[in-house]
């Protein structure tokens, strides 16, 4: 159970004009601009649930996994994630939540997934009945095969976010953190990693916290979506009721024009 | 941590020696640039020994010390610097790390941030100038005419494992300021590079200010002059055989710093 009211963040960000001239005049006197992350935003989601996370850029997406995944503090506000306040306990926390950051690999450039896992498997501590149980059912469900013993760097995109998938589960995570998992992929990768998470969801009961600005992942994995902008939250509600079972990437841009963002 | 029933924790060594055991994996990938890089961070350092070689054919002493002694100090330095630039490469590294994101990573992992960030960073090509710093010191040890007895040999031991702590205090400290500033500040490189190359010779060579500022604010004679002297013989003080001890004292304030940067990376997040 993930329930968070009234987070407000904001950030310190030193503007300037363009030249040389400026970059001087900034060295010495700079001025500050306090941009705001987030508005007061309160939501809570139930075990087991799936969200889609959606608002254009910069509306504040990747702030709040942050929060939830406790990298960040908020300003100001209350955060209990299965009742742990994220960034006071951080390890306590990520012991038990998964995050897979999709332009940011985790895995080792130069060695074989498998190493990689390894690794994992001593830094999350998973006892080895567990992290092999673990390790051949992800590789079957994402048919990893003979990629696992691939070093990352030779792997394709496709593959590659397949295997950040399973690295991100190895430690049976209760909640899944995934910020645009599908950037960069092709088709075939696409619906093979939104087929994933849908059964991974169904049968694991993992709750899965997803931003992406691909509305057909949002169609193929959740139903509920939470609709973020300049900070504030939009809507909280059913996908459906936003498409009308029309063309949804024409009504969420719709839905972007009407809130001016 | 608290320990959940029929789930025990692997410990941070293990983890840290599996961190390295990948990083050597990485390395080997790359055959030809491990060797030659290994190779030039060996010859890299081998002239300031030339340099104090062939000084000493000139000149027979140096305020007081002898070729022997300054041997030892030289010798003495490099160990630690080295052992701690292995060690504490990640803290060298670190404006890259929190530039490029890398740091929210390392959050996201139920681990110590410092384990993670110098495990992950660890430089197998830093080991052959600890390598060159074991043969300049055997020669130096062998060569100093010291009366070795059990008690130097044990005061010699502290004084490189403290050594190497104040050196990784140092980059310690200067990876606290990224959090701060994002660069890395050139000027801490006056503290490490700088004090590898003027602690060639003993502190207080350089006078009495100097001395000063390498006790108190950065303990660097309680890691080289004193033992030293306790060491070849020119005191024999006991408490100077196990000063080292308080250098090592040097890293709760650096520790203090960088809990103070990774509260603030929480706050700004970059």
């Amino acid at each position: 159970m993930i329930v968070v009211k009234n987070i407000c963040k904001t950030y310190k960000v030193a503007r300037r004009n363009a030249g040389f001239g400026e970059a001087v005049k900034a060295f010495f006197h700079r001025d500050y601009e306090t941009v705001t992350a987030l508005d007061n935003i309160s939501f809570s989601i139930n075990d087991g649930e799936t969200v889609g996370y959606i608002g254009p850029n910069g509306a504040g997406k990747s702030t709040t996994i942050k929060i939830l995944s406790g990298i960040l503090t908020p300003d100001s506000g209350e955060c209990l994630v299965d009742g742990r306040i994220p960034w006071k306990n951080r390890i306590e926390h990520v012991a038990k939540i998964g995050v897979v950051f999709g332009q940011r690999s985790q895995l080792w450039w130069d060695v074989p997934v498998t190493d990689s896992f390894e690794l994992l498997k001593d830094i999350y501590s998973i006892p080895s009945e567990v992290y092999r149980k673990n390790r051949d059912e992800l590789s079957e469900l994402l048919d990893l095969g003979d990629i696992i013993r691939t070093p990352a760097r030779q792997l394709s995109l496709g593959q590659r976010m397949r295997c950040e998938l399973a690295a991100s589960l190895l430690h049976s995570p209760d909640i899944l953190f995934l910020d645009e998992p599908t950037i960069g992929l092709d088709a075939v990768s696409k619906i093979a990693v939104r087929e994933f998470i849908v059964r991974l969801n169904s049968e694991r009961k993992t709750t899965v916290i997803l931003t992406t600005h691909d509305m057909q992942d949002i169609e193929a994995i959740t139903k509920r979506i939470i609709l973020i902008g300049k900070g504030k939250i939009l809507l909280d509600g059913d996908i459906n009721d936003i498409s009308g079972n029309g063309d949804i990437d024409r009504a969420v841009a719709d839905l972007y024009r009407s809130y001016e963002i | 941590m608290k320990k959940k029933s029929g789930q025990s924790k692997i410990s941070a060594v293990k983890v840290y020696f599996h961190y390295i055991s990948i990083k050597i994996r990485c390395m080997m990938q790359y055959k030809k640039s491990f060797i030659l890089t290994s190779l030039g961070q060996f010859l890299s350092s081998f002239n300031a020994f030339v340099g104090i070689f062939f000084l000493f054919r000139r000149f027979h002493s140096i305020a007081g010390y002898t070729y022997s002694d300054i041997l030892l100090c030289y010798s003495v330095v490099l160990m630690e610097f080295s052992l701690a630039e292995c060690i504490a490469r990640g803290f060298d590294a670190f404006s890259r790390i929190v530039r490029q994101g890398m740091f929210d990573r390392v959050m996201t992992r139920p681990r110590n941030e410092i384990l993670q960030v110098l495990g992950d960073n660890f430089e197998p090509t830093r080991l052959s100038k600890t390598v060159q710093a074991v043969i300049v010191f055997v020669y130096g040890t062998t060569h100093a005419g010291i009366d070795w007895n059990l008690l130097k040999v044990l005061s010699c031991l502290i004084t490189i494992a403290c050594g190497t702590a104040v050196f990784c205090g140092i980059f310690l400290i200067n990876a606290s300021f990224c959090f701060f500033t994002l660069e890395g500040l050139e000027v801490i490189n006056i503290f490490t590079d700088g004090a590898r190359e003027y602690g060639q010779y003993p502190i207080d060579v350089y006078g009495k200010r100097m001395t000063r500022f390498c006790t108190f604010v950065i303990p660097y004679t309680l890691v080289q002059l004193y033992p030293l002297k306790y060491i070849t013989g020119k005191s024999d003080e006991l408490i100077l055989a196990f000063i080292p001890l308080a250098a090592a004292l040097f890293l709760l304030p650096c520790y203090a710093l960088w809990r103070l940067g990774v509260k603030k990376y929480k706050s700004s997040g970059s």
